[in-house]
């Protein structure tokens, strides 16, 4: 079918042709050239592997280890999981990431009234250790790394993932891995959080803390991105917000105490790869470059370990289109090669279906396929780089700083980050630039295939996942069987300790353990702290 | 003429909250008066606003697969507190044959992804037409 539009004349009615705007709200010329990219090239790019780490935190990148493929899988029961969990492993994964339920990110479990209809819709469901014993089942947890997109509940998953391996005879010095635990952007974006935001810092720092002595090999916060670009941020208030969160994590962590090439070089990123192509590689690289500067000049970091900034990325879930699902399968693809272009160290890529629901079986293998084929078949992993010295690439990378240095200025200026969320400033940004993108939608200005142009009169169906009501019923029973084996006496000392944590100022991490190991549930460790803390209410955004 | 007022909510534990805050903005600049409900509530707390604010319609939006056991939850709300004129409109993450449930209970629209938001728009104000007939005519 021939649409109307096609091979659109660009020209105005006046014969000029319109200006190009990107995403991030820069105005692009029509070519660039040797006089747009400034600067002295040692003290701006440098070699792979060498500060400011422009072109790669490796020498050789992907010629030495491709970046880790790890997708991003969890839904119903534990049992569930775990076979979703070995698939992956057995298709070649190298890596674990587990997606948990809303009950689960909120602090609250399978038997609560709060979780109804929820159990196992968007994850998997943990409400006590027992949960995650069923989920690793059969899996070497000494061998493997684990990724765990928690963030309020941060503490106590990273509890139960120790006393799970404890189980399987690995001790916790030995576990690799992440959690998110990235609550300033659950304050500006996706919105879970448990305590006010005070609090969660406090149970952070606890965690950097026992983790930089206890867990060698652990990474405690995954400085996320993604979910604010999700929430409808640009590329550059999505590179400009995730680092002044980082820089305050780094605070955190200075101020308690611990040496910044002590913790540093566990402190990880997350950016979202969207359909910006060349918005989305020079935001990788000008945030190696800030960062790297800023953990030298500014922390005073000796380690260039402590300069590197490692990520993970995830294509865009809202760039996924609901009508013409297939064509996501294309859009993945684009973002996922902008990742590798841009020198990610471990990648997600979404399924076409994921506008519908969550995926399938055959969708996620695709997805994982699409990976192997950038990997394998293109060559593109086998030069470092490939895009440095592009003159647009490289003019874009220093917009995306100078606009992100200004979003620093204005952060500072409202004293912080913490006053800058408080103040509800960056969620306002980020609903200001949702709707605007919006209305660009509507209008047409913004083109989307298959919603504003291309359309098709009638959708064709397609098989999607279907997560019923059996997974809530099955964990409600698991948990009662928990708490009818359980040492009642135990488990209530072992609250009452982590309260007497909670309201001191003592490291709270080794009583989360123990109270998981006495098969104390997630709400109830959850709400000693809803009680010691309080919650929280956001400021108005509209 | 009667401005509509409308009580936008996500009635479960789903905190991603672009789309209803771009339909907020939306309703607010197509002449409605616009409620939020916040972050969280309880499909009983969103109905208990809506007759307490008396809104026309509800809109709810779920991006987080609760909308089968959310959305009928603020309904049957509703007629428990003896508002059943209030309309009830869906919209987010919603299979097909999820819409048709819905319909099927009353409540309408439950846009997917990618819905022009003057359909929306158009859809609130029929919503809200209805409403002020069933009150002309003694419900």
């Amino acid at each position: 079918m021939q649409d109307s539009r096609a091979g659109e004349d660009n020209r105005e009615n006046n014969g000029v042709i319109k200006d190009r705007t990107n995403s991030s709200g820069f105005k692009l010329k029509e070519c660039y050239y040797p006089e747009d990219v400034s600067g002295i090239y040692e003290e701006k790019l440098g070699r792979p592997g060498e500060y400011p780490f422009t072109r790669g935190i490796h020498r050789n990148m992907y010629r030495g280890k491709l970046w880790t493929m790890r997708m991003f899988s969890g839904f119903g029961t534990p049992e569930d999981t775990n076979r979703r969990l070995k698939m992956l492993l057995s298709h070649g994964e190298t890596g674990l990431s587990i997606a948990f339920d809303m009950p689960t990110l909120y602090g609250i479990d399978a038997t609560s009234k709060r979780a109804h209809g929820e159990v196992g819709k968007c994850g998997v469901n943990v409400s006590s250790l027992k949960d995650m014993e069923v989920i690793f089942d059969g899996i070497p947890l000494d061998k493997i790394s684990t990724s765990m997109t928690i963030n309020a509940p941060a503490n106590i998953l990273t509890a139960m993932y120790i006393a799970v391996a404890e189980k399987q005879g690995v001790p916790q010095r030995e576990l690799s891995g992440t959690v998110q635990a990235d609550i300033l952007k659950e304050y500006i974006a996706q919105k879970e959080w448990l305590y006010p935001p005070e609090a969660h810092m406090r149970i952070i720092r606890d965690m950097m803390v026992y983790c930089t002595r206890n867990m060698p090999k652990w990474n405690y916060i995954s400085i996320s991105g993604y979910h604010i670009r999700e929430a409808g941020a640009s590329p550059v208030q999505e590179l400009a917000f995730t680092l002044a969160d980082g820089f305050e994590y780094v605070k955190l962590g200075i101020n308690s105490g611990l040496d910044v090439d002590s913790f540093a070089p566990r402190l990880s990123f997350f950016f979202n790869s969207s359909i910006s192509f060349f918005e989305e590689i020079a935001k990788f690289r000008a945030a190696r470059r800030i960062w790297a500067r800023e953990m030298k000049e500014t922390f005073g970091a000796k380690n260039p370990r402590s300069m590197m900034l490692r990520f993970h990325t995830q294509t865009s879930g809202y760039s996924l289109t609901w009508q013409q699902p297939l064509n996501n399968v294309v859009r993945t693809t684009i973002e996922a090669l902008a990742a590798v272009l841009g020198g990610t160290q471990s990648l997600h890529t979404n399924s076409y279906d994921e506008a519908w629901a969550l995926p399938s079986d055959q969708a996620v293998e695709l997805a994982l396929r699409t990976q192997q084929i950038i990997a394998y078949e293109t060559g593109i992993p086998d030069v470092v780089d490939p895009l440095g010295g592009s003159y647009y690439i490289e003019n874009l990378t220093d917009r995306m700083e100078e606009e992100a240095y200004k979003y620093f200025r204005k952060i500072d200026a409202l004293g912080g980050i913490l006053n800058a969320i408080k103040s509800g400033y960056i969620q306002r940004e980020i609903a200001a630039t949702s709707y605007i993108h919006q209305k660009k939608v509507e209008s047409g200005e913004i083109k989307i295939i298959g919603v504003n142009m291309f359309q098709k009169e009638n959708e064709e169906p397609i098989n999607i996942l279907k997560v019923d009501l059996r997974a809530e019923r099955k964990q409600k029973m698991r948990l009662r069987e928990v708490k009818a084996a359980r040492d009642e006496n135990e488990v209530r000392r072992s609250l009452e300790r982590l309260r007497e944590a909670y309201e001191g100022d003592g490291n709270s991490m080794p009583f989360v353990i123990d109270a998981v190991k006495k098969y104390a549930t997630l709400e109830e460790i959850a709400s000693v702290g809803r009680e010691v803390f309080g919650d929280w209410k956001e400021p108005a955004i509209l | 003429m009667r401005r509509i007022k409308v009580l936008v909510a996500k009635p479960a534990l789903d905190g991603h909250d672009r789309g209803v805050l771009v339909l907020a903005k939306a309703f607010r600049d197509a002449g409605m008066e616009v409620l939020y409900a916040g972050l969280l509530p309880t499909p009983e707390k969103v109905a208990r606003i809506a007759v307490d604010e008396d809104v026309d319609v509800v809109a709810l939006s779920l991006h987080n697969s609760a909308h089968l056991t959310a959305f009928p939850e603020v309904k049957k709300w509703l007629e428990k507190l003896g508002a059943k004129d209030i309309q009830v409109v869906g919209g987010g993450i919603i299979p097909p044959e999820d819409r048709k449930k819905l319909e099927k209970l009353g409540i309408t629209g439950n846009f997917g992804p990618g819905t022009p938001l003057n359909k929306i728009i158009e859809h609130v104000r029929k919503a809200a037409m209805k409403k002020w007939k069933l009150e002309s005519s003694g419900r």
